[in-house]
């Protein structure tokens, strides 16, 4: 089992709400948050292309905050998701150094936090927050190694590409474009 | 075809609904696979409970993540498109979040950011908290923290005094949202109609007015666009996806994936533009010449819906005549379009006939000739057939709320009628209407000498603040009914808090849909602090006034119970499932084939040639009349909506203000050049009627805007400082909008016609010394 | 143009605009343990080499610094951990892909044996001191431990030469191991970071020398590592050129940037190409006071390590 999300660009209108819906449903304290949405703008008036992404931990494969973890509560649980044990991070703040994306922050409690792809709900059967709230419904989750899965189908009928791949750390967050 | 798939491994309340097949063939494959997603999702679920649980974990989220949620019904009041949600509130009744009712067709189980925001409304610490009462002490002016009694005893006293001494009529009423209801039905008892709200002239008013006079039928709210099975959407001015107008976004992205052609007509690159095939970067205040090309296109080239326009319109050679003249070509030295484009557009637009949707825009009120931009919009949308057919507007439904008993109104000897009379397609109250009679209260026979303003900021929704102000201070009293404070409630001589929508019942939601549907709103908790719903104020006051009898209940939830029952429902029912949706009662959804049909027009055919409007002195059919351009050195002033806000209503919310706590001045980067404007750098704005603005905005350089003008988010630069967050952040575009042109056929209020000139110094330092 | 916003507004604390997560104890760390290890690395060749009478500051004296120097580097270090009551969480795991971890176990033996080493010879170069605390006197088992640590100082000292490799070098990978950062991602940091720590720790040994020749020696050393820290400083530099367009956005900060005058100003003029010169001089037998030299090569390493963990922070690789 290989989790992964797929994010329609050309659908997202970046109005947030997965943001709030992780906020609420992860009870994020305010002024920080585990998603967000990036908005790139390029041309010239009126030859223009606006992008608009919801960005959040790419639960890579080559996960660079796993592998400088000190103490092992960065780690990859089942279906590849990327996750931190408040209970062991000492708080060294190696593994926000480490992510290219800048996905992880410190709790004000004092652990690193980071999107979990809402791993609490998927034990349930529940889609992640911000996969079941979105309005334009451009974001999409599931299993890659289920050749039938949605995210296994628009990866292979549609363009796509994952942020900063020369990183080399393999995201499962991909953008269809 | 709905069907509902419950699966074993979904939560039983997240049910998922599949949307109608989507009978388009695409040249993307994927398609079928999306529309297929969320029947499929039972299977995706059941590979996303393969899980054990990891202990280590378990222990982890249990910090983080609230475990026993119960739910209640409400519908959503963070803007007015009310959808339905469900309220979860943990062991302790604190309130964690907001879903939407996958039963409701306004959301479908999505609330937008700020519905699922609304939970800020509750929790902001700012809140109104108890009656205040304006005193006055050493000198100074200022609030006394009151009872409810003692508060609602003045305002009671108030209604007296003004009943004894200019009529009931003089207490005006000037509300948005729910509230408004309630407060509506005090002062009908209390014998006064006069009663506007902000969203008519201020919003939407002339495309009702345009659509009324050619089809017979509002547009309302929600707007029956069938976008979800459009073949082609085009959109004028109208920034969906910025306006988080939550069904109609979801249809839209439900088009993009059925490969529907999107048309965007906007001098600002918009997020709908960068969705759209065809985005026409118009050069402001010009739509009507397009749509007048349009016209003539379609017509020309014999593409219009001749089926359709000899069954059901009247008036087409007169509209053929007219314009005759006006080519691609005419209207390319006015918009700034390429007569290609606009050819290519309209053949695009009518392949996909019926099909269609020229979208009818909301928030309209842009050069004061809107009512005839709307028409012609709808004239296009005729030419089409459109109206009434798949894909383009749908005949909509709604179910009427029987009214609770009560004893007549009185009979106001004037009200919102008599204020507007020189509009006559006036058919809501004015609000700029009502200012102007409070000005003139001394001379006018209908002098207005009091205002109740409840869920509206006025300071910040009307234009022309500087006259708003002073028709407040010729009031002899001034309540407010808010949940936050607001520029509004600085003004008033009495605040009321009212409690948050998540701690309230309110009316019955019924809007006209593709099915009819009610919802309801149960408080999911009891009011923060010292506040009191909307139906108990209107009580109170009504009591003290001897009009008891028009309240007849104790509590409101009696009324709904009632409505309920005699709707074939219950309170029970309805708290367990939130959203009831009834079977259609008038017919189709849309024409059948050769039907006949009788449009609520003089004529019974859709006008495209108005014999009214000539009778009036008005233009029978749109004309193009060009209208003023910003002068040397200043720049269009547009502003629109941030998908995170709604109005200047929630920038306080902490939230939504973590999302977006301030607006930016776009710029382009040729105009930034000129000026040597850096990014972030803080700029102030004057207008053309030397009008600076209060607070500085920061410079976003970006291509998204035209060259001649300058944009930005509406409801920003609060300057009460009781909003922590909002206060001082970003500019209010309204202190700039001191310029208006009113449509003369039913007064809405032009405000796109302002125009300001960037400042890089504070004016106001200069001013102090 | 090109333009990338964070439309929903994210400005979380330490990590927006640019990441703020390691602050100065950090710096001064690395600064302690590159000292600390170059100190030990002496003490432990120059006994092994049998040299102790011959360099008695770098085997004896100066190996009082190492324990104070890491003990304020982990004091340091703890006292920038967000989450610190978790602390021992490092020791129940060892992650052989996590420069920390390698520190922290590192750091783990290398402290106490830092501790024994300067102990078993507190006697001998702190007559004094003893005479007046009278340790050995109150404390019985003391003389029994130095004894066994005595004895057994070779191994010690056997222990010490790859641990204090192994700290000095962990240094600098520490932050190269970071891709994230464009900065400090690169291979040279590792060896970088060594050559400056035995820099420093030279210098550390000439300030507390008494012995001219130990001085003059230690003057040769340190010269020869600050050419090959020249040498790997002008790599790095040239490794940044020929890199992606991030890593030549951070060379921007070191060249051209913010950081310039403090990185060729303080660390390679000041820190390195001063006092190599003045080391030089003296080669050739004029007078230099040695204090002056080695202080510049102490600040200057302790600077460099300020430089490049702020400006390391402020490069990413997107937004």
């Amino acid at each position: 089992m290989r989790y992964a999300m797929v994010i329609d660009t050309l659908k997202c209108v970046g109005c947030s709400d997965c943001v709030v819906a992780c906020q609420t449903e992860n009870n994020i304290p305010h002024g920080y948050c585990r998603d967000w949405i990036t908005e790139a703008v390029s041309g010239s008036y009126p030859n223009l292309e606006l992008e608009l992404r919801s960005e959040r931990c790419n639960h890579c494969d080559n996960a660079p905050c796993v592998r400088c973890c000190p103490t092992g509560a960065s780690h990859i649980a089942e279906g590849g998701i990327v996750l931190v044990t408040p209970d062991k991070c000492i708080g060294c703040g190696a593994c926000i150094e480490s992510c290219p994306y800048d996905a992880r922050y410190q709790h004000p409690d004092g652990y690193v936090d980071k999107c979990t792809f809402c791993y609490h709900r998927l034990k349930k059967g529940q889609l992640p927050a911000c996969v079941s709230v979105c309005p334009t419904k451009c974001m999409y989750f599931g299993d890659l190694d289920d050749p039938n899965s949605d995210v296994s189908q628009l990866l292979k009928n549609r363009t796509y590409k994952t942020l900063a791949p020369e990183a080399g750390t393999k995201p499962h967050v991909f953008y269809l474009t | 075809m709905t069907f509902i798939i419950k699966s074993k491994q979904i939560n039983q309340y997240i049910c998922i609904r599949k949307t109608n097949e989507i009978m388009v063939t695409s040249r993307r494959k994927f398609i079928k696979i999306s529309a297929l997603g969320l029947g499929g999702l039972a299977t995706t679920s059941a590979a996303l409970n393969m899980f054990e649980s990891n202990p280590i974990l378990d222990k982890a989220v249990k910090e983080t993540v609230a475990k026993r949620l119960s739910r209640s019904a409400t519908y959503c009041e963070v803007c007015f498109w009310k959808c339905a949600a469900w309220i979860y509130k943990d062991e302790h009744n604190d309130i964690k979040k907001i879903i939407g009712n996958e039963q409701d067709s306004h959301c479908n189980g999505r609330l937008c950011p700020r519905g699922t925001g609304g939970i800020g409304m509750y929790s902001d610490e700012d809140r109104l908290k108890t009656p205040l009462i304006r005193t006055t002490i050493n000198g100074e002016e200022t609030y006394r923290e009151a009872s409810w009694d003692e508060a609602l005893n003045l305002i009671a006293s108030k209604f007296k005094d003004i009943k004894a001494n200019y009529g009931s009529e003089a207490f005006a009423l000037l509300k948005h949202g729910s509230p408004g209801s309630h407060l509506e039905h005090l002062f009908k008892a209390y014998g006064s109609d006069t009663i506007a709200e902000p969203a008519y002239a201020q919003c939407r008013g002339p495309r009702e007015t345009g659509f009324g006079l050619t089809f017979g039928s509002w547009i309302g709210s929600p707007e029956p666009t069938d976008i979800r099975d459009t073949k082609c959407l085009v959109l004028i001015g109208s920034h969906l996806g910025e306006n988080m107008h939550n069904s109609q976004v979801q249809e839209m992205s439900d088009a993009i994936d059925n490969d529907a052609t999107l048309i965007t007509v906007d001098p600002r690159y918009s997020t709908a533009a960068s969705k759209s095939k065809h985005w026409l970067p118009i050069k402001p205040a010009t739509d009507i010449a397009l749509l007048l090309s349009w016209m003539h296109v379609l017509i020309e080239e014999d593409l219009y819906n001749k089926n359709y326009v000899e069954k059901y319109a009247t008036g087409f050679e007169e509209l053929k005549k007219h314009v005759k003249p006006y080519t691609p070509e005419w209207a390319y030295g006015i918009t700034t379009i390429k007569p290609e484009d606009i050819r290519k557009t309209a053949r695009i637009m009518a392949a996909a006939a019926p099909s269609v949707i020229i979208h009818p825009g909301r928030h309209v009120v842009w050069y004061g000739d809107d009512s005839q931009r709307s028409r012609a919009v709808a004239i296009l949308n005729g030419l089409l057939g459109s109206w009434g057919n798949r894909g383009g507007f749908y005949f909509k439904e709604k179910i009427s709320i029987p009214k609770y008993p009560h004893p007549h109104y009185p009979e106001p000897k004037w009200g919102w009628h008599d204020l507007g009379t020189q509009y006559p397609y006036a058919e809501m109250g004015l609000t700029t209407a009502i200012v102007d009679a409070t000005l003139q209260a001394d001379k006018s026979k209908y002098p207005i000498k009091a205002w109740m303003v409840a869920g509206t900021n006025l300071i910040n929704t009307l234009p022309q603040r500087e006259k708003t102000i002073e028709a407040i201070n010729k009031l002899d009293f001034l309540v407010v009914v808010d949940t936050m404070p607001m520029e509004i409630t600085g003004y008033a001589d009495v605040v009321l808090p009212e409690c948050t929508y998540l701690e309230r019942y309110d009316g019955i939601r019924s809007a006209p849909n593709r099915t009819p549907s009610i919802a309801v709103r149960i408080p999911a908790v009891k009011p923060k602090y010292n506040s009191k719903p909307a139906w108990w104020i209107s009580k109170q006051i009504a009591e003290r006034l001897g009009l008891g009898a028009y309240f007849n209940y104790d509590d409101f939830e009696e009324v709904i119970a009632w409505q309920l029952n005699k709707l074939g429902t219950s309170l029970e029912e309805m708290k367990k499932i939130g959203v009831k949706n009834f079977p259609r009662q008038s017919g189709p959804l849309y024409l059948e084939v050769e039907q006949d049909y009788e449009f609520n027009t003089p004529s019974g055919k859709i006008e495209l040639y108005s014999k009214e409007l000539a009778n009036y002195g008005f233009d029978p059919i749109p004309v193009y009349v060009p209208h003023p351009e910003p002068p040397q050195g200043f720049y269009r002033l547009n502003y629109g909506r941030s998908p995170m806000h709604t109005f200047s209503r929630t920038i306080n919310n902490p939230y939504l203000n973590n999302l977006k706590s301030e607006n930016t001045l776009w710029v382009n980067p040729k105009v930034a050049r000129i000026l040597n404007l850096k990014k972030d750098q803080e700029v102030w704005l004057k207008n053309q009627d030397d009008i600076i603005s209060t607070f500085s905005i920061k410079v976003r350089i970006t291509e998204r805007i035209r060259w001649d003008s300058v944009y930005m988010y509406h409801g920003f630069g609060h300057n009460n400082k009781k909003l922590s967050r909002a206060f001082g952040k970003g500019m209010s575009d309204t202190d700039l909008i001191s310029s208006t042109v009113i449509d003369p056929l039913m007064g809405g209020t032009g405000l796109r016609g302002n125009f300001v000139s960037i400042l890089k110094e504070n004016p106001h330092k200069t001013k102090e010394i | 143009m090109q333009e990338e916003l964070f439309t929903s507004g994210r400005n979380i604390p330490n990590i927006d605009p640019s990441l703020q997560i390691w602050h100065w104890p950090i710096s001064l760390y690395l600064f302690l343990g590159g000292l600390a290890a170059g100190i030990l690395f002496f003490a432990a060749l120059f006994y092994l080499l049998g040299k102790e009478k011959e360099y008695p500051t770098a085997v004896k004296t100066a190996s009082i610094v190492p324990p104070i120097a890491l003990s304020i580097g982990i004091m340091a270090l703890v006292y920038d951990l967000t989450h610190p009551l978790y602390t021992w969480q490092l020791y129940t795991t060892f992650r052989i892909e996590s420069p920390m971890s390698w520190g922290a176990w590192v750091l783990l033996i290398t402290t106490p044996l830092s501790f024994l080493w300067a102990f078993s010879f507190y006697r001998e170069s702190y007559p004094k001191t003893e005479s007046k605390l009278k340790l050995f006197k109150k404390l019985k088992f003391l003389a029994r431990t130095e004894h066994f640590i005595i004895s057994n100082r070779k191994y010690i000292a056997y222990a010490l030469i790859p641990l204090s490799i192994i700290l000095g070098v962990y240094t600098g990978i520490l932050l190269s191991a970071f891709n994230a950062r464009p900065l400090w991602n690169n291979a040279i940091l590792g060896p970088l970071f060594l050559t400056s720590g035995l820099s420093t720790g030279a210098a550390a040994i000439i300030l507390l020398s008494k012995s001219r020749n130990e001085r003059r020696v230690f003057s040769k050393i340190d010269l020869a590592l600050i050419v090959i820290e020249m040498a790997l400083i002008i790599h790095m530099i040239m490794g940044y050129y020929a890199g992606s367009q991030v890593q030549l956005e951070a060379m921007e900060l070191l060249v051209g940037g913010e950081f310039t005058l403090m990185f060729f100003g303080f660390v390679i003029l000041l820190g390195l190409l001063v006092p190599a010169t003045l080391e030089t001089i003296e080669l050739f037998g004029f007078k230099v006071p040695v204090v002056v030299p080695a202080v510049l090569v102490i600040i200057g390493g302790l600077l460099f390590r300020f430089i490049m963990v702020e400006a390391g922070q402020l490069t990413r690789y997107l937004y």
